[in-house]
Parts: C-alpha cells; structure tokens; sequence
C-alpha cells in the first residue's frame, strides 16, 4: 500500500530495523509518525535529533533532518539547532541511559531554559545496546547483567525529575497505550516550550529474560494491571499505588517564558541599549 | 576607499572582533580562565547582530551546540582552555567525522589538570592534533601577537567554511591578556569565504568520498533530508556495515585527503625570519617565537647566523619548508613553555649530523630572549 505513513515519513531501504523481536522502541517510532501525520507538520521544518542507544537508533530510519549525536548529548546539540533557527520543531529521541545517566545535566538544563524542544525518552529500564545492564531507571531488587543479586540503585522518576527542572510540559506513557502515545506526543509537539514524554517501553530480550518476565506478549500483558492514570491514581492510596506506573498528564502550563522568545526580548535590549 | 583603524586591544578581545568581523552569529561556551574575556565580550556583542551567545551547562555542551548551530546555518565558535578543551574531545570527533565547519579557540594555561589557571603555557600542540580518538586531520593555528589573533581568526573561519571541518585557534594565556596596538581593518577588507550552497535538493548527499573537494553543507530546515551520524557513514550519511570494509576505509582516507590535496596552496603558513643562510635554525610558536626572534637579531649582532622558523598553520606542520630550510644548518633549537612537544615534531626533519638543542620551560614563566640566546650559542659550538 502506497502512500501510508510508512512510505512517507520512513526509509524503506534500512528496514527492517536493527532492535530486537518485540522491542518496545518501534511503538514509541510509529506513535511519533502517527502523531506528525494528524498534525500535518511540515517534515521539511522537523529536525530529529539522538544521542546513542537502542532508542537513538530510530534517526536511521526516519525521512528528516536527522542527527544521531554522541552519547547523552542529543539535548545539547539540539539546543543549538534551535537557537540557530527557532522555527525549526526539533525533537530529541533519547533513552534512559542516554538522557538520565550520561546526558542527564544537559537534559535538567534544558528543562531549566524552558528551551521548545520535545524530548521523547524509549525508556526501557536498561542499557540495551551493551547487552543489558542496570540503567538509572532499573527498578530496585531487579535483574540484570551489572545487577546480577539485584539492583541496589535508587532509580529516578523521570517525570519528577524533568518536573523539578522546569518542563512546562510532562507526560508519561507505554508501548501498551499507543493511542493514547501519540495524542501525547501530539500534545508535546504542540507545546511551546520543553516539552518531556517518558514512554514506558520494553526489553524482552535483556531485562525481560533476565528478570523472566516472560516473551515480549507476556511482557506486554504485565502493563495492563501496573498502568493507571493521573485522575486514577489521585484516589488511591500510597499503598496501592506501589507497583503501578502512573500514566498520564503531568504538567502543562504556559506560566514560563519559552527560551528562544526570552532570548528575542535580550536581543531587544541590547538593541535599545546601543541606541541609548 | 574605506579604511581601518589602529586600536589598542588584548588578544581575546582581537578573537572575539575578528570572529564577529567573520560572520560569527553563534557562540556557546563556559566560563574558564584564560579565556573568559571571549565569552565576555561575545556575550556583549552579539545580541546586537542579531546573533546568539550561549552560556551552557558545560563544555561538551557548548561544543554540541555549537555544532548544533553550524549544521542549521550559522558560522559557530566557541572559547576554552587546556581543561575544557579535554572535556569537548568527544564531540571534537564528532564534528571531525560529519565535517561540521567550527572554530575553536584554546587559550592555553599550565597543566596537566586545572593547573595553573592564570600562567601561561604551550603544553596543549599535541593535545590538538591528537586529543580526540581515531584518525582525523587538524588544523590548527598559531598566531603569535595580538595583530595576528585578529588575522588569524579570520582565517581560522574561512578555512573551516572552505574545507568544512572544525579550525582550532592555539594561543596561551599570554597573548590572551597583553594589550598591543593593531591595525582593525575595515569590513571591507576582510576576506571573508561564505558557505558554499548545494547546487540541488535533489538527491542530495551531505558527504561526498569521491575526491579530495568536499561536498558544499546543505542546512538542517532547508528541505535536504541529511543524515548525520557519528558512526562510520557512507556519503549518504547513513552507517555503513561493519562487514564492508572498503566503506569503512574511505571516510578516513577523505579526512586526510581534503586537507593534504590543499595544505601546500591554501593551509600552510609560516614565518621564516633570516632562515637561508642560517647555521642555527630556531624553530618556535605563539609567545615564544617572540623571544626567540629577538633572540635570533641578538645572535647575528655577535655573529652568529641564526634564523627563525615558526608554523603559523601549526598543524599540518610545514615539514617540507623547515626540511629545505635546515638542510643546510649544523643545528636546530626549539623553544616552548611545555617540557618537549615541539621537540618531536622537528626531530623528523634533522638528520644524525644536526644537532638538537631544547629550551622548555614549564614554571609558568616566559621564556627570556636571553634564555633562547645561551641555546643559539650552544648549538654554534657544534661542528657539522
């Protein structure tokens, strides 16, 4: 079938691509074309930009300006090309380790200029590329080949974290969802401003075997009764909340200025100030 | 006919004049000593132009966004020193392989480490050639008064835009600071080279492997579609298999090549002060080379037929011009604030019956005409 937004917006040419049986990583690909396609973006005024890792691999089959960076440095080499040229929609592909570990300074000063960047994490609880070792996101007392007694890091909530940084715009989703994946993703890439989307993904291979959550499937199933949403979980209690992955809208708001508008109003004064 | 003016300046601001006077629109960096003023002054300027200044998270930050910048249009720079110079190496490469037009400058200070931030030194030469992993070209270059950062930042611009990859500008702390009197010259005197533009969308590749020209830059936001990845690419930017190994073979041959094919017409520079008849060869950059001239009218008023040799395009180093230039000398100094860099490179062209004699310094200090004197003497002692 022609002319679906397969052909239009991905390189036919490198498929298939190089993850893995039942990766996560494709969903969260397919949700972000999706979400370009209803909007109707110009794809000549997209820039995608990655760092390294599974996730950071989707640049390899996307029809756009595409940057696929060092590790961790996706954010900053994106800021550039978007105080080069704010028109510009970049967004940012990133992983857990790529964007909470080795990038993570870049990612909260991002989250601090406010600076309209749409950083879209695969988060897929490890470092997948290397064989699979414990990420910044690993659950504690799991399993996985640098954590083989289990996990004893304290994870970050990469919700929280971009929150208290300063994104305007926060949401979590997960490859189970991927309707409601890419109506959020719709919204970050309307949002003027950091927009952040954690998308909860999977790694059967590595941290599903490891852990024995069984095939990509039964991975998937495991979703259903750990997901609840915002307005859910604001009625259940502590305790019941332990073990589920709250889904959902975490901030929105438009109360800050954006950092390319902050940097046009620098331009202003220094203007005024050469007049005066 | 317009004309410039004399001005008296230090050399960072002479950097941050000449970068403007350039096209520089773009600037990212973090504050370091001895280096700073550029930022400063950047920071001061450039929202007048309409351009940006950055002040990043960090260095490999700045270095990213800078390339960032260069990628989407903008003719980028940034300012640094030995310690985040060593923090930009990673992203260094990577503008290296997608052969992104940058300048960086690197105000040299006394290291290994943090060192001493306010005293000079020259110990970074070989961290510029070689401070990034895998096989790249540098250019790098040397200027030597504040006349010359100005020209040579000038030119460090346009040879990054005309062979499209990063020029690194080596100074040290010295230099940085000194006020002197140079000449500013209008905008109508500067050379400027602008980016070439793709002849056509159409089936447009970012690279091109083909030869030793490179493949004019289209811009990100233009309608190009490029790919660019820090992974061994073909032209069309997309990794290549590891399997084909031809592939990954002609990159590297193409970094080398587009700098070779062009170093002797277009790149290399150099001073070579009373250098034809010389018995004693003084070969010296930056700060250094100073000392060593006056050093050099010092020696011929005893007698002694000394000469200078001094790469202002460091690297590539001018081999061929000190080799046709010392064949005939019975000895060569090198003088450099740093315990032996220089050294290395000039034992290549000296053959068993020359005699190498080196002046380092690494306390902090200068190095004294008188220093460099005694070592011109000492080398005239030798017979061939």
């Amino acid at each position: 079938m022609k002319n679906n937004i397969y052909d239009k917006y991905l390189v036919e040419e490198k498929m298939p691509t190089m993850w893995c049986p039942g990766c996560g990583n494709g969903i969260v690909l397919q949700s972000i074309i999706r979400a370009i396609d209803e909007m109707d973006l110009d794809p000549e005024k997209i820039v995608f930009v990655s760092g390294i890792g599974c996730s950071s691999r989707a640049v390899n089959y996307l029809k756009f300006d595409c940057m696929h960076t060092n590790h961790g440095r996706a954010i900053a080499f994106a800021t550039g090309i978007k105080m080069a040229n704010p028109e510009l929609k970049v967004i940012v592909l990133t992983g857990d380790g790529d964007c909470a570990s080795i990038g993570g300074n870049h990612l909260i000063h991002a989250c601090r200029r406010n600076i309209d960047l749409t950083v879209i994490c695969m988060n897929n609880s490890n470092y997948g590329m290397t064989g699979g070792q414990y990420s910044p996101t690993t659950p504690l007392n799991s399993f996985t080949k640098t954590s083989v007694y289990g996990s004893y890091e304290p994870p970050f909530d990469l919700c929280d974290l971009t929150k208290s940084a300063g994104a305007t715009y926060v949401a979590r989703c997960a490859t189970y969802l991927p309707v409601q994946m890419k109506d959020i993703i719709k919204k970050a890439l309307n949002h003027h401003g950091l927009s952040f989307v954690d998308c909860a993904s999977d790694c059967p291979s590595l941290y599903g075997r490891l852990n024995r959550l069984g095939d990509a499937g039964e991975m998937m199933l495991r979703w259903k009764d750990r997901l609840v949403s915002v307005t859910q979980s604001q009625k259940m209690s502590e305790e019941e909340l332990k073990d589920k992955v709250i889904w959902g809208e975490f901030v929105n708001k438009s109360d800050r200025m954006e950092y390319t508008d902050i940097y046009k109003e620098n331009i202003r004064r220094a203007k005024e100030a050469a007049h005066e | 006919m317009t004309m410039g003016s004399y001005r008296i300046m230090t050399g960072n601001e002479a950097c941050a004049r000449a970068a403007i006077a350039s096209g520089m629109r773009f600037f990212a960096g973090y504050p370091i000593t001895p280096a700073t003023e550029i930022a400063e002054l950047c920071s001061e300027l450039l929202p007048k132009e309409d351009g940006v200044y950055m002040q990043m998270e960090d260095e490999l930050a700045s270095i990213g966004a800078i390339i960032g910048a260069s990628a989407t249009g903008k003719k980028a720079m940034t300012a640094t020193s030995g310690p985040g110079f060593s923090l930009m190496q990673e992203n260094l490469g990577w503008a290296y392989i997608n052969e992104i037009p940058l300048v960086i400058v690197d105000v040299m200070r006394k290291g290994p480490s943090g060192g001493s931030a306010t005293l000079p030194a020259q110990a970074d030469i070989m961290q510029t050639k070689w401070g990034t992993h895998g096989d790249f070209r540098a250019l790098v270059l040397t200027p030597n008064s504040v006349e010359e950062i100005y020209t040579e930042t000038v030119r460090a611009f346009n040879l990054a835009e005309k062979f499209r990859q990063p020029v690194i500008l080596l100074y040290d702390a010295v230099l940085a600071h000194m006020s002197e009197k140079i000449y500013v010259p209008d905008k109508d005197e500067i050379e400027v080279i602008d980016r070439a533009k793709p002849a056509s969308k159409e089936g447009y590749n970012p690279f091109r492997y083909s030869d030793s020209s490179v493949q004019p830059l289209g811009h990100f936001g233009e309608g190009y579609n490029i790919h660019m990845s820090g992974l061994t690419h073909d032209e069309t930017g997309f990794p290549v298999s590891n399997q084909d190994t031809t592939g990954l073979e002609i990159l590297i041959h193409h970094l080398f090549d587009k700098i070779d094919d062009h170093y002797d017409d277009e790149i290399k520079k150099y001073e070579a002060y009373l250098c034809d008849d010389a018995d004693v060869l003084v070969v010296s950059i930056g700060i250094t080379s100073r000392s060593a001239k006056s050093a050099v009218k010092k020696a011929r008023a005893m007698g002694i037929k000394a000469g200078l040799f001094r790469p202002i395009t460091m690297w590539p180093f001018p081999h061929k011009d000190l080799s046709r230039y010392d064949i005939h000398t019975k000895a060569i100094v090198t003088a450099e604030m740093n315990n032996g860099q220089l050294n290395q490179v000039v034992i290549e062209d000296i053959d068993r019956n020359q005699k190498l004699v080196m002046k380092n310094l690494y306390d902090g200090n200068q190095i004294r005409d008188i220093d460099i004197l005694n070592s011109i003497i000492e080398a005239n002692k030798y017979e061939k």
